[in-house]
């Protein structure tokens, strides 16, 4: 079955034509990623699904349905939002109740529901606490559990993760993963970090400028992008391009590179000055300054290299990728 | 913690300033005061002494009960003067979520047109409202002014509440939606209670004119029974006798009420609750 079907989606502001024939499928259980630069469209997208904006034109089938009409409150989706949104007049409980007493649940069907999501994220010791006195990390996981009481067709994540810290970003990361594993439900997650993208999806939907550039499972994109758009936006450090005549006089193509790809190599094709050096104990990344383009390159291990010197790298050709001047992938 | 706040010496001068502008601001309100509980003599001979054994005297608060009826005057202030701010508040909030909230043809127009209120005075239209109070059979009725008042605190009203209504989490709203509540539940229950400091800024905005108002009870509502304090006080004015006793006592009297409505709305100004709702 699928969680989600949507066909020939198109969504304009006035003149600004935002979202362009977008067409995906998710299915049952899967975790799809919505990802790309700010501006591209994957929160409109979102806010479409969940019926808070009108698409223009197109079909949104949730589990089935058509819903292009249907206001978001009967949809079967539940939305978790960046900005936490919780209600603050409302504690914990109220929180994770209120949609459940809008859909006039019986009372024990809630309080089962509450008593559940709150065991899974660990919740018990707040609910009855109100928004102001819990940390970030708390609301945060409030905003899921008011999502996971009303057991939705379809879980929507905005950015949930932007606007906590580094170290409970991936905390929270985990505990989604986690979550998605016990629910087996369908999600949806928007977001611009790349490695959020990486290690939470089954498939990734990679949007530009409101259009879908590809779709697949994280290593498919990794490994075989579409265009140097996907393959430039996927990987830290990202993608080095460079025209390949540097290496292949007449070649007029140009010429991706991972940074994990190059490897030191004392009569390698590779030459130039090293610029700077940064030192990360498992992974040395090196930017190299190459006639053509500077180079980031990523050393396993620890390497003695210096600002300043000269040094030769060579690589893989069966690892490089050739683009067109259009920027779609030559094979 | 600020630097500058943590300094002494920055304090001592900012205290300073606010206690010096305090004393400022309530010492006509004191001169008031004192010179209520005095004797008329004692009134003019030292008005800025405090009331002794000698000058002390409850004549002006006297005169003040037994002429006229003032307690009716004082509800009739009272409830025109809550009523104007509930119907301002309320119509000024629903106008103002409906211009921020819902964009469509011609919303920035009728915003436009909803401001324009605060710069044409209502006075102006003096004439015509009373002919339209009379025509419509208003004179002389509390409605009469209620209505006159609202219609002079909305543009202001609408004004400062659509820009506070913009700055409320479209996040929070659409989480409402997505759980089922009402656009009249999103607004009552979530975006009001965020914008209260601002609908009590707007509430003590509109309150003090309202109250101290002269020329609308005077022109739309002069009879007995519906005379406002400020109205009622001006029998003790007259064009060669003025009983200094009891206007005094009628002002420290009038003076009341304002002072309790306020402390009730700056309550409110104190955040607390709203931190929290969203980051």
């Amino acid at each position: 079955m699928t969680a989600l079907s949507l066909k020939n989606v198109n969504k304009s502001f006035g003149p600004v034509h935002v979202l362009k024939d977008i067409n995906l499928e998710v299915e049952d259980g899967e975790f799809v990623v919505f990802v790309g630069p700010s501006g591209c469209g994957k929160s409109t997208l979102l806010r479409v699904i969940a019926g808070l904006e009108d698409a223009t034109s197109g079909e949104i089938h949730i589990a089935g349905e058509q819903v292009n009409l249907t206001p978001p409150s009967k949809r079967g989706i539940a939305m978790v939002f960046q900005s936490y949104a919780l209600y603050p007049h409302l504690n914990v409980r109220g929180n994770m109740t209120l949609a459940l007493k809008q859909e006039r649940q019986p009372k024990a069907v809630i309080e089962e529901r509450v008593a559940e999501a709150s065991r899974m994220l660990g919740l018990e010791p707040y609910l009855d606490r109100y928004p102001s006195e819990l940390s970030g990390g708390q609301r945060q996981r409030v905003a899921i559990g008011r999502a996971i009481v009303r057991q939705p067709k379809l879980f929507l994540f905005d950015e949930p993760l932007s606007n906590l810290d580094a170290a409970l970003r991936m905390n929270t990361r985990i505990e989604i993963a986690n979550l998605h594993r016990q629910l087996s439900a369908s999600m949806i997650y928007v977001t611009h970090d790349q490695t959020e993208a990486m290690t939470l999806a089954d498939k990734i939907v990679v949007l530009r400028d409101g259009r879908v550039e590809q779709i697949g499972s994280p290593m498919e994109l990794y490994n075989d992008p579409a265009n140097r758009f996907v393959a430039g936006f996927l990987g830290a450090p990202s993608m080095n391009f460079l025209p390949a005549e540097a290496l292949n006089p007449g070649d007029p193509r140009e010429m991706g590179i991972r940074p994990e790809d190059i490897r030191l190599e004392g009569g390698g094709p590779i030459a130039g000055r090293v610029s700077h050096v940064e030192q990360l104990g498992g992974d040395t990344n090196v930017i190299l300054e190459t006639p053509s383009a500077p180079l980031t390159i990523r050393l396993f291990g620890q390497h003695d290299i210096r600002a300043g010197q000269d040094a030769r790298f060579g690589f893989d050709p069966s690892r490089a990728y050739y683009f067109d001047e259009g920027g779609q992938r030559l094979r | 913690m600020n630097k500058a706040r943590s300094n002494p010496l920055n304090t001592f001068a900012m205290h300073g300033a606010l206690i010096l502008y305090t004393l400022i601001a309530l010492f006509p309100v004191f001169v008031i005061l004192i010179n209520s509980f005095k004797t008329r003599k004692a009134i003019f001979r030292e008005p800025l002494a405090l009331p002794d054994a000698d000058s002390f005297s409850l004549i002006g608060y006297q005169t003040v009960m037994k002429q006229g009826d003032f307690f009716l005057y004082f509800q009739n202030s009272m409830i025109v003067t809550v009523a104007s701010l509930t119907l301002v508040l309320l119509f000024g909030a629903m106008a103002a979520y409906a211009l921020s909230e819902y964009k469509f043809r011609g919303s920035t127009l009728l915003g436009l047109y909803l401001a324009l209120g605060i710069m044409i005075p209502i006075r102006i239209g003096t004439v015509a409202i009373l002919e339209m109070m009379v025509a419509s059979g208003l004179v002389n009725t509390l409605w009469a002014l209620i209505l006159v008042y609202t219609a002079q605190g909305l543009p202001l009203a609408v004004f400062i509440l659509s820009e506070f209504m913009k700055q409320v989490s479209d996040d929070l709203k659409n989480a409402g939606r997505i759980d089922g509540l009402s656009e009249y539940t999103i607004f009552f229950r979530l975006v009001l209670p965020l914008v209260r400091p601002a609908m009590a800024t707007v509430a003590v905005f509109n309150m003090i004119p309202i109250w101290n108002d002269l020329w609308f009870p005077l022109i739309l509502a002069p009879a007995e029974e519906t005379k406002t304090l400020t109205l009622g006080s001006q029998v003790f004015i007259g064009q060669f006798v003025t009983n200094w006793n009891a206007v005094l006592s009628a002002l420290s009297l009038a003076i009341l009420p304002v002072l309790v409505l306020y402390m009730i709305f700056s309550r409110q100004l104190i955040r607390g609750i709203t931190s929290g709702a969203v980051k």
